[in-house]
């Protein structure tokens, strides 16, 4: 904390954000709503693959319209490994299953990362609406490869047990000593996933302040100027693809443990498109802004339909308007209004 | 005289767009330490010269040596890399930054990679202490800390100057600095190129004859993507063909 007349509205905003993600559980458990536990752990999975796609969207200036797909090609993996280490066969006859989240996350990370540096590779020769389109074809490719993939359920999806066993051994040890069995494992799961969100927002807050960060963002600026003092835009940007593709693959990973199934359905486009509403919702070239973004558009989705049927009809508009109204999104709003340039 | 090789050497350049030639097998000479403006009316190719000396139009024939090294298929950044920097014509800035930081990103850019993920950049001192001293010496100090895109215009075209100046170039390429400037602004402009002159070896194009012939060691009037003369500011002012082509009356005589 630096001076008391740094705190203005948008340090206030970040505080009381990040302060309720990490107090949810608590909160809820007293309230008797353990339910809230696991909506809020979606919303920060959902984050962490907003803010991965801002790295590249907001400060890079690539409008990916294919980021779903590397979040679901992450769930795939670990949806995969589990499905083989439950039924005791190989994977493509020689690759053994697993359920520890040591071998499993860190695969669909480097798996969403191969394909990022393939698809990164071809498409960022192109700029613009063909970027979009080029993003946007490869990620449909995925989708209906893993639609074919008749073994892991097609178009139906995938069951597994998606346990995470030192989180059960620990659930245990809680029943033990008294607490209730739902809300321990509920928050014991809600914690991990918090402690990977806050790794990953604070490893992208040095990222972007870093001179890879300054590179990236040149480009966003003017690229024709950034060769032309020196910089071979062209290996920046691809890295930041695969490092924003590598993350949505966490994100994915997340997201097959937290759900225990997986379908094509989640790297659809327009799960693509509900990533990008939730990076320009909350805040393009912010880190708090996807955030933010996420836990709104979740929150209507979830909680809208209680109140109609037709609750498309009142979501639409309503993103509209805060599109309009808060030109920078919910965040940058609060930080154009204070002129801090900061995260 | 000691012959010496030219910094930059243009042999036999060509660039057609379609049935357009714009740069007619077009042989240049720049000696190191000279500052040589290139010079013709609108449509003679200036523009379309540059952007294939830095990289950014590849010319259907020719040859473009830069010390001593054939660049001709180097793409920009490779370019710079080797110590030849431009400014344009229309501002190109990171509007977004600061003045600082356009310069800072600059000396970055020839400080190794930037494959570094963690150390803030904006805090390196080796990036903005001498960011710093480049924007003091084009008259920029005061503004440092001005997003670019509120820079006023002449404050823009000095902050060109000192992106390619962080660069530490063998060699500048300047693409009509006074390009858009009142008389005060483009005053300040010559006098801060002057201060360049003997130091930096530059490719000045631009149109104001007044700045070209108080600060060219030597003329290249380029017609129709041709050269048709070079020479000192002297041998150009008398020059009959120049007269006839170009300058039209006895103005500058």
């Amino acid at each position: 904390m630096k001076t008391v007349k740094h705190i203005d509205l948008s340090t206030i905003f970040v505080l009381a954000l990040l302060g309720l993600f990490a107090v949810l559980p608590v909160i809820a458990v007293a309230a008797g709503q353990e339910f809230y536990i696991g909506q809020f752990r979606r919303i920060l999975i959902f984050a962490i693959a907003a803010v991965s796609l801002d790295l590249i969207l907001g400060y890079g200036g690539m409008v990916s319209l294919g980021h779903a797909a590397f979040m679901g090609i992450g769930a795939y993996v670990v949806a995969i490994l589990n499905f083989h280490a439950d039924e005791g066969t190989l994977l493509l006859g020689f690759i053994p299953g697993s359920q520890n989240i040591l071998v499993t996350w860190p695969t669909a990370i480097l798996a969403s990362a191969l394909v990022a540096l393939f698809v990164g590779l071809i498409s960022l020769r192109t700029s613009g609406i063909y970027f979009i389109m080029i993003t946007l074809a490869f990620a449909q490719m995925i989708y209906f490869f893993f639609v074919s993939l008749e073994t892991y359920g097609g178009d139906d999806g995938l069951r597994f047990p998606g346990d995470i066993p030192f989180i059960d051994a620990a659930t245990d040890a809680l029943y033990e000593a008294g607490y209730d069995p739902v809300a321990a494992y509920e928050s014991l799961f809600y914690y991990l996933v918090f402690a990977v969100f806050a790794a990953v927002l604070y490893g992208a807050h040095r990222l972007v302040n870093s001179r890879f960060g300054m590179v990236i963002q040149g480009c966003r600026e003017n690229e024709r100027r950034m060769r032309a003092i020196g910089f071979f835009t062209f290996r920046y940007k691809l890295v930041a693809f695969v490092l924003a593709g590598a993350i949505g693959g966490l994100a994915g990973a997340l997201f097959a443990a937290h759900e225990s199934f997986i379908s094509p359905s989640i790297m659809h486009w327009t799960r693509s498109g509900d990533l990008i509403i939730m990076v320009v919702l909350g805040g393009m070239g912010t880190l708090i802004g996807p955030v933010a973004g996420a836990t709104l558009f979740l929150l209507l989705e979830k909680f809208l339909p209680d109140y109609t049927e037709h609750w498309p009809i009142v979501f639409g508009p309503i993103l509209i308007l805060i599109v309009l109204f808060a030109k920078c999104g919910i965040y940058g709003s609060l930080l154009r209004r204070h002129g801090d340039g900061g995260h | 005289m000691v012959a010496t090789e030219p910094l930059l050497e243009v042999k036999g350049l060509v660039k057609r767009f379609g049935a357009l030639v714009a740069t007619d097998n077009l042989d240049l000479a720049v000696e190191p330490g000279e500052i040589h403006a290139v010079i013709g009316p609108n449509g003679a190719g200036k523009t379309t010269l540059i952007a294939q000396l830095a990289g950014e139009l590849q010319p259907n024939a020719g040859t473009i040596r830069f010390a001593g090294e054939d660049i001709t298929r180097l793409h920009a950044p490779a370019r710079s890399q080797r110590g030849l920097a431009r400014s344009f014509q229309i501002t190109s800035i990171l509007r977004g930054f600061t003045a600082l930081d356009n310069v800072a990103l600059a000396i970055q850019a020839h400080d190794g990679h930037s494959f570094r993920f963690w150390r803030p950049a904006r805090r390196e001192e080796r990036l903005r202490v001498p960011a710093m001293e480049i924007l003091e010496e084009v008259g920029l100090g005061a503004r440092a800390h001005v997003p670019a895109a509120n820079l006023a215009h002449g404050e823009q075209r000095q902050l060109e100057i000192a992106m390619a100046l962080a660069t530490r170039p063998r060699m500048l390429l300047l693409d009509e600095p006074m390009a858009g400037m009142g008389r005060e602004e483009s005053e300040r402009m010559v006098a801060l190129l002057r201060r360049l002159k003997g130091r930096e070896t530059i490719l000045l194009i631009e149109h104001d004859m007044d700045a070209v012939f108080a600060l060219a060691d030597r003329i290249t009037v380029l017609v129709y993507g041709r050269a048709i003369a070079t020479g000192t500011p002297q041998e150009i002012r008398a020059n009959a063909e120049v007269r006839r082509a170009y300058l039209g009356s006895d103005e500058h005589a």
